[in-house]
This record gives structure tokens, sequence and C-alpha cells, in this order.
């Protein structure tokens, strides 16, 4: 039987993240608006919209921060909103916003993540000392976090989110506020992970330069899914010689006004 | 939920609550700084106009200091929950409480670990008062130590979950002097904590009286008050359990993404 990255194929097509007509409003303002998505074993999506298209909305609602108002989020196909502490046992989280204690050491921030997750102390250790190596930052563990620059704090927390061997890992603009060469080797370690180790990663992005790797481009745009679909199909679609040209002729198609959108959809 | 698991989140969550603390030497100082404060200048300068007379826990006459130190535990307990409410706050505000809620355990249960690292921290303090106030020969029975034990936890456990409450509502490290001012010190003031109830009645202040009766805190000063000497206080036993249940469910329903105050603050 043929495997990817350890896995069969049946395993391989089954989505670790499904989010089925989802709906978020607050207040007056529809955030998100009927979003289906899928990210399967060793794909890697990326999640591209303007600021304040929905993307860091559409992220609490996957990381269980926060619940949709309709629809279902699936999790390694437990539906988070009934059972969220086993979906987030998949999950490896970078968030949008710095999470690293910067009052603790790099070490002590990774036990206390890897406590979270119930491991052991020998094999947090083990998994901390692997993670830590294949960033580059070995030297680092014992280093406090506000000695860190801004390049190797988004490290120890993709390190952090790796260490429970999550199946998929989401990823909220990570490379915000790093250096070109640092966000293309964050890029590049992530697109790795996700080739040889299987994973499923969801990666939301304003840079449309990010996006240009992925398998998978989904346009968020004023909350819904406008259009879903590789790199190259989405420049065909748009009679566009670059990424970045079909996604603003996308968003201008759909956009003002709000005339011309089309149902949330998933083009798998 | 696995109960090896449960004791993993427990212990990562008690360590970094620790390490936070003894990385903050100054918080150890003031923890110990307050209520000596109130032990050494404040009770010594009252100590020939109140003492107080017969009633019990107390089998005889006691000097003023002698029955401010319950008073002044519960002191270092409130300190240290509203402390806890604090922390939340920072952790929010740093982005730690995202961690924290995305842990995959029960989102009451995280608050447990969270609030038990707390009362842990407001234990070790409290004894560290007592060893001070003991050197300077103010002290309970001995065995009064240990018996006190309990009620320290319960009392923590109630003020821990107020604090819990706080933190979902509290946005800004900032607004922390406001809840000094309409929760620490109302709270502390109007309790027995630096004079017997019947006093207040005595002097025909009713109405702080029956405030004073009503405020839990009052019931944890009690409960540590008999319990330093070896006696159990049933009504103290029950306010302070009732109420740091109804504070916990508060609080976990505060944090309760579905129905909360916490889903739109991370």
């Amino acid at each position: 039987m043929e495997m990817i990255a350890g896995m069969t194929n049946e395993q391989a097509s089954h989505p670790l993240i499904s989010v089925e007509g989802v709906v978020k409003t607050y207040g007056s303002l529809q955030a998100l608006d009927c979003i289906d998505l899928r990210v399967r074993p060793a794909e890697f999506v990326a999640l591209l919209g303007l600021n304040g298209a929905g993307k860091t909305t559409l992220f609490q609602l996957l990381t269980g921060l926060s619940v949709p108002d309709a629809g279902a989020i699936f999790v390694n196909g437990i539906e988070m909103r009934r059972d969220p502490a086993s979906g987030l046992k998949g999950l490896g989280i970078v968030f949008q916003e710095p999470t690293l204690d910067l009052d603790l050491s790099v070490s002590s921030s990774l036990f206390f993540h890897a406590g979270l997750h119930g491991m052991g102390r020998a094999r947090a250790g083990y998994r901390m000392a692997e993670e830590l190596r294949r960033l580059g930052l070995s030297d680092s563990w014992g280093a406090v976090g506000r000695r860190l620059s801004g390049g190797n704090r988004r490290r120890v927390e993709l390190a952090r989110a790796l260490m429970h061997d999550p199946t998929v890992l989401l990823l909220d603009e990570p490379t915000v506020g790093l250096d070109p060469a640092v966000r293309r080797d964050l890029l590049n370690y992530v697109l790795e992970l996700c080739k040889k180790r299987g994973l499923g990663v969801l990666w939301a992005t304003h840079l449309i330069e990010e996006a240009e790797s992925a398998d998978r481009v989904v346009i968020l745009h004023r909350g819904r899914v406008i259009e879903s679909a590789s790199p190259a199909a989405l420049m065909r679609q748009a009679g566009k010689a670059t990424l970045s040209d079909a996604f603003l002729s996308l968003i201008e198609a759909h956009g003002r006004g709000g005339e011309g959108q089309s149902n949330g959809r998933v083009a798998e | 939920m696995n109960t090896i698991q449960a004791a993993r989140v427990l212990r990562a969550v008690v360590e970094r609550e620790w390490i936070r603390f003894f990385n903050q030497t100054g918080r150890l100082l003031s923890a110990l700084v307050r209520p000596a404060f109130w032990l050494f200048v404040f009770a010594a300068g009252f100590q020939n106009v109140l003492g107080v007379s017969i009633a019990p826990p107390y089998d005889s006459y006691v000097e003023y200091q002698v029955y401010i130190l319950p008073g002044l535990i519960g002191i270092v307990l409130l300190f240290q929950g509203m402390q806890s409410s604090l922390s939340m706050v920072y952790d929010r505000e740093m982005g730690v409480m995202r961690l924290l809620l995305t842990a995959p355990m029960p989102r009451w249960y995280l608050l447990f670990c969270k609030l038990t690292a707390g009362v842990l921290l407001s234990i070790g303090q409290a004894y560290a008062f007592l060893i001070v106030a003991a050197l300077f020969g103010i002290n309970a029975p001995w065995a009064g130590w240990l018996t006190v034990l309990p009620a320290m936890i319960a009392g923590g456990l109630m003020l821990g979950s107020l604090g819990l409450i706080f933190s979902g509502y509290i946005r800004q490290l900032e607004n922390f002097a406001g809840m000094m001012n309409f929760v620490i010190f109302p709270m502390f003031f109007l309790s027995s904590a630096l004079y017997p109830l019947w006093k207040l009645k005595e002097s025909g202040a009713e109405i702080v009286y029956w405030l004073s009766l009503v405020n839990p805190f009052t019931h944890a000063v009690e409960l540590v008050r008999f319990a330093l000497y070896g006696q159990f206080n049933s009504i103290a036993a029950a306010v302070v359990v009732g109420s740091g249940l109804l504070f916990f469910v508060l609080a976990a329903v505060s944090y309760d993404p579905q129905r909360g105050v916490i889903g739109r603050a991370n």
C-alpha cells in the first residue's frame, strides 16, 4: 500500500481539520459567514486574506478560544464544541501575538507547555532537545525569553507547538514583525515539516509570497471563503501571471460593496 | 481526564507560579512587610488601647497583637488571592493565557490548577509570616500551626476564586488600583480582622456591623482564628466553603467561551 509520510492513502485523505458552515458574529459585525475549509495530512494550506478578513477569528474558533454561532469544527474527527480538550490534543498552535513568557527560560517555557499537554518530564526533555536542535536553538535552552531576538522567540514558539507531536499545525501570521530572512527560514522549516512528518498545516497570512509555496490557497475576504485552489489554479482562473495579481483581482471581483460574493466553497 | 496527565498539568502550572514568584524577590518581601507593618506598628500602637476580653476561641484576655494575628494571616490570603487575579490579567496581556486556555484539559480544571498554585503560594507566605511573628514573641499554640492549615487552604481557595472572577472583568493591569480601593480595602476593613464584630455593634455602627457580618472574608478570618487555637467554627467553615464553591463556579462560567466574558478577550 502506498504511504505518504508514514500514512496509508486512506489516512492521508481523511481531513485533519474540517470546518463546516461556520458562522461567527460579534454584535452587528458578521466576522465569518458560512466558512467551509479542510486541511488534510501533509497538506500546506495558506489562509490568505487582507487585515480584518476574519483569519484570526477563524483561528480563535479552531483553537476553542471562542465558539461558532453556527456550523461545526472537527479536529481529527472530534467536534471542538463537544470535546474541545480532545480536539486540542492534536493541534500545535503558533498565535499571531507573542505568547512566550518573557520571564521564564526557554526550557521552563517548554516544560510548562509539555506539562499542560500531560507529558512526562523525561519525554518532554527529549522532545525539547530534539525540537530545539532542529531549529538551531540547542544553545538557547537556558536563555530567558526577553533576551531572545524576535526571530528566536518565534522559533521557540514553533518548537513549543511541535513538542507534543500534533497532527496539525496552526500558524496565525507567524512571521509578523520578522525580517525577510527569518520569515523565509520559518516558512521553509514548516514546509519541510509538512512533507516529512505529514503534518497538516494551516498558515494564515496576508503576505502573498508566503502563500506561493502552499499546496492550496484559501482566500478569505470579508468573512467569506471566496476561492480555494492551488496557486497555479488561482492564477489560471484569474488570468494573471502572479499570485499577487490573481489575489487582488479575485478580491476586487468579490469585494466592493459586497456585490458578486460567491458562497463559501471548498475546491479540493 | 487521565489522572496522571491531570497531575502533570497541575505540576506545570504550580511550578511556573513558583518560578515567577521567586524571580520577583520583591513579592516575598512585600508579602511579609505588609502584615508585619500592621502587627509591629499599627497593633503595637494600639496595644494599650485595645485588648480583647474573653471570647471564643480565646480562653483568657488577649493582647491586641495576638488578636489581629489571624486577621493578618487573612490579609496574606486576601492579597495573594487578588495577586492571582493580577497574574491572570498579566498572562492575558502577555499572551500566555492562550497557552493555558488551549491546553487539552477541561477549562474548569485549568482554572483549578491556577487557583491551587495561588493557594500554595499564599500558604507559604502565611507560614513565613507566622515565623516572623513568632520570632518577635507573638505566637499561637504550636499545635495551631498544623490545625490552621485546612482553614488557610479553604480561605485561600475562596479568596483565590474571587480573584479569578475579577480577572475575567479586569481588562488591564492598571485597573488593579481600582481593585485595591473597591475590593481589598473594603473586604479587609469591613471584617473581624482588626476588631471583633461585637465591638462594632457595641459602638453603634450597626451598618458596618452587618456589612462585616455578611463579608465572606470575616468568616475566612474567623475560620483561621478558631483553627489556630485547635477549634472548629462550623458557621465560618460553611460560609467559606459555600462562598468558595459559588465563586469558583462563577469564575469557571466567566472563562467558558460559550457563556463567559473571556471568549472575546483572547
